[in-house]
């Protein structure tokens, strides 16, 4: 690998060490967005809303991972989206780097875009299949008006080089390569204008095991030599636990925990957390025969019509009346440090087993389900 | 006598690039009432096998043998063909939403799929049984879901009505292609769950395609590992896991976020799969193995016995002593931590 791509570099090099302390580069003030979807029935038309994101408050400190989690539909896209301001935000702030942009106008963003930059999960759907490589790449220097042609040039190849592309691939079309390839070039791409943050949305869910371990080294290399803040979506629990400081967890638009990584594994405390790491398949007979499985019942409700009080109480083996009625701030629970913030009215206990709780409400899913789903058999044999 | 045994399976494509072969010359045998995984990445095979032996591969030139319950499948005319696929071997695929018509209701779709196989049921007693079908797959209030459009479903009650459908039959075995690759993980635990209550309550074998190791370790009894068309291992499922052999397994356990400690460098397999146009002599996987010496990238390694265990294959050269691979593996990593 090497870092001469940034010695000519226009801007000087960011760099930051890890430290807790000090201001966060991004603030998130009770975010939300919402979508409007056209509903027709028969003799009446509404119209009504998709609360995708609701009152989501966040720091991320420079030079972190933060992870975000959470199954489809619960809105962790969308606040990406919102945070690299490709969706415009319904309420709440964006503050990046001291400067609220969460309002700004197309132009005032133009700057602030090399600063953000986001690379995708899908490295064929978000490459123009008709331009060759190196234009793609180079891309950001022309919209940005960087550099003359030679220049540019040059810069792209260390951009290959430093994402592990050889250079004289640069005339090929993306078609030419293979799928870790590909999300090489996203990531290339992503870097040219050396942002300080990146946001990851799923950028290794599409790939084969043995690529996608390629891929999260790289990003770390690349993080570790530009002391680039990511925030890092994936549905796999796994591999956000591997590259993230902290995790947040979403259901249903809302965050429901967010602590440091290995407490979110290691001491858990909102039921929808337990029961999504219960449900990660292990790679290991052993463990897999041994641990706790808890099956959620159901499927995710709607988010135009999403439950009352906190969201997760139609699904939970915990919920009890007052969930139905109240919904739970984000705070700290029992002795849980300020990282860790839980928003539960009855989190677990460290050590709680969860599988023999029963809810005490009456809409629970859990109370209407067929037998074949309550049942969770351990392991096969 | 296995209920499906598959010998020498060749199947290739011909295409504007040149010949694919996509599987060159695969055996395996599934029991009655046990979960065959069947392994590997991309383009390792995995699918267009088991598609192969259910006779949907169309255009693709085929040889070797697929002996289900004695009648052989490969080259059976259609009539044939029709009588196994469905009523004794039931599939299920990726994505349910392709595999389900949208304009017909689930329970339609069901019935249809039961009379289709035994005129003589009726109507009445077809839909009883889809009813019956869709609770025990955990469709909550499935007498009135039964009359429902697959647009109506989720993701995970879709996979679970082609599930239910697939089990319609009772079949003997069922082939779940990634049945929960395109689900959450939360929704996974259910289908999974599903199909494993199913296989103890009927006894049905499951061929299990898959490329996610947690799902394998959760779920099989036998391990098939496909890459570039071969069989690189087999094993039983504990065995796979603790006491592989073959360095592809090895390289794939290895690359698990899970297996390494948060915060350290993950151990990736160098390079990518080789084309199935233009493959290299040899073994398949000689590029991108740590071990590799002269001999792999000359000749092609026999599926062999390894670790003095019947039950356990391995296509590679290295040693099938386990002590001696121990050790040379042991050397390998000391080697690369010295570099």
């Amino acid at each position: 690998m090497s870092n001469n791509a940034d010695s000519d570099s226009d801007r000087p090099v960011f760099s930051s060490p890890k430290d807790a302390a000090g201001d966060p580069l991004l603030r998130l003030d009770r975010v939300s967005k919402a979508f409007p979807v056209q509903s027709s029935k028969l003799f009446r038309r509404s119209r009504e809303l998709v609360h995708a994101v609701e009152d989501v408050s966040l720091e991320v400190r420079p030079g972190e991972t933060l992870g975000l989690v959470g199954e489809t539909g619960c809105g962790k896209s969308t606040l990406a989206r919102c945070i690299a301001r490709l969706y415009d935000l319904t309420s709440g702030s964006v503050i990046f780097d001291g400067k609220d942009i969460s309002y700004m106008s197309r132009r005032e963003m133009r700057p602030l875009r090399r600063e953000i930059q986001m690379i995708f999960q899908d490295p064929y759907g978000s490459l123009n299949p008709r331009r060759r490589v190196g234009s793609i790449i180079g891309d950001p220097f022309a919209i940005h008006d960087i550099g003359s042609r030679g220049e540019r040039k040059k810069k792209v190849q260390d951009l290959m080089e430093l994402v592990g592309l050889n250079p004289e691939h640069y005339n090929r079309f993306p078609s030419e390569f293979s799928g870790g390839q590909r999300q090489r070039i996203g990531t290339a791409r992503a870097l040219a204008l050396r942002p300080r943050m990146v946001i990851c949305d799923e950028p290794v869910s599409a790939l084969d095991v043995s690529i996608q371990a390629q891929i999260i080294n790289l990003l770390k290399d690349l993080q570790d030599e530009f002391g680039l803040t990511y925030i890092f979506i994936s549905h796999d629990l796994s591999v956000v636990r591997h590259v993230s400081d902290r995790i947040a967890v979403m259901y249903l638009g809302r965050i429901v925990e967010v602590a440091p990584a290995e407490e979110v594994f290691e001491c858990t405390r909102h039921p929808y957390t337990r029961a999504l790491l219960s449900a990660l398949p292990v790679a290991d007979p052993d463990a897999a025969d041994r641990r706790e499985s808890i099956v959620l019942v159901g499927d995710i409700p709607s988010p135009t019509h999403p439950p009352s009080g906190c969201r997760f109480h139609t699904r939970c083996p915990k919920a009890r009346p007052d969930c139905v009625r109240i919904n739970p701030e984000l705070e700290q629970v029992f002795d849980d440090g300020a990282e860790h913030l839980t928003a539960c009215l009855h989190p677990l206990a460290l050590g709680e087993d969860m599988s023999l709780a029963r809810p005490q409400i009456e809409d629970s899913e859990i109370l209407m389900a067929p037998r074949a789903s309550v049942k969770s058999p351990g392991g096969t044999q | 006598m296995a209920l499906l045994e598959v010998r020498d399976l060749r199947v290739s494509f011909d295409t504007p690039d040149g010949v694919v072969r996509a599987v060159r010359g695969l055996s395996f045998d599934v029991e009655r009432g046990t979960t065959l995984a069947v392994v590997g990445e991309s383009g390792s095979g995995k699918s267009v096998a088991t598609q192969t032996i259910t006779g949907l591969t169309r255009g693709a030139r085929i040889l070797g043998s697929a002996l289900f319950e004695g009648t052989e499948l490969i080259g059976a005319d259609l009539k044939a063909l029709r009588k196994v696929r469905g009523a004794k071997i039931g599939m299920i695929f990726q994505d349910p939403l392709s595999s389900l018509h949208p304009y017909y209701t689930v329970g339609w779709q069901i019935v249809e799929m039961i009379r289709a196989h035994d005129r003589s049921t009726s109507k009445a007693a077809a839909r009883r049984r889809a009813a019956h079908l869709l609770s025990l797959v955990g469709i909550p209030r499935a007498e009135s879901r039964i009359d429902d459009y697959p647009h109506q479903f989720s993701g995970g009650m879709r996979q679970r009505v082609m599930i239910a459908m697939a089990m319609a039959l009772d079949p003997a075995m069922l082939i779940a292609d990634e049945p929960t690759t395109a689900l959450d993980v939360t929704v996974q635990a259910q289908v999974l769950g599903v199909m494993r209550t199913l296989q103890q309550e009927f006894g049905t074998a499951i061929v299990l395609i898959t490329h996610d190791l947690g799902v394998v370790a959760e779920m099989s009894d036998e391990v098939v590992v496909m890459y570039a068309g071969v069989v690189m291992e087999r094993a039983s499922r504990r065995t796979l896991f603790y006491r592989h052999h073959h360095p592809y397994t090895e390289g794939l356990l290895a690359s698990l976020p899970a297996r390494t400690k948060p915060g350290e460098r993950l151990t990736p397999i160098a390079g990518a799969p080789p084309s199935l146009i233009k493959l290299p002599k040899g073994c398949p996987f000689a590029a991108r193995c740590r071990y590799a010496f002269d001999k792999c990238f000359v000749d092609t390694p026999p599926l062999v016995t390894v670790y003095d265990d019947e039950s356990h294959q391995s296509a590679c050269w290295l040693s099938v002593d386990e002590k001696v691979r121990e050790h040379q593996r042991a050397e390998s990593y000391a080697e690369e931590a010295a570099t």
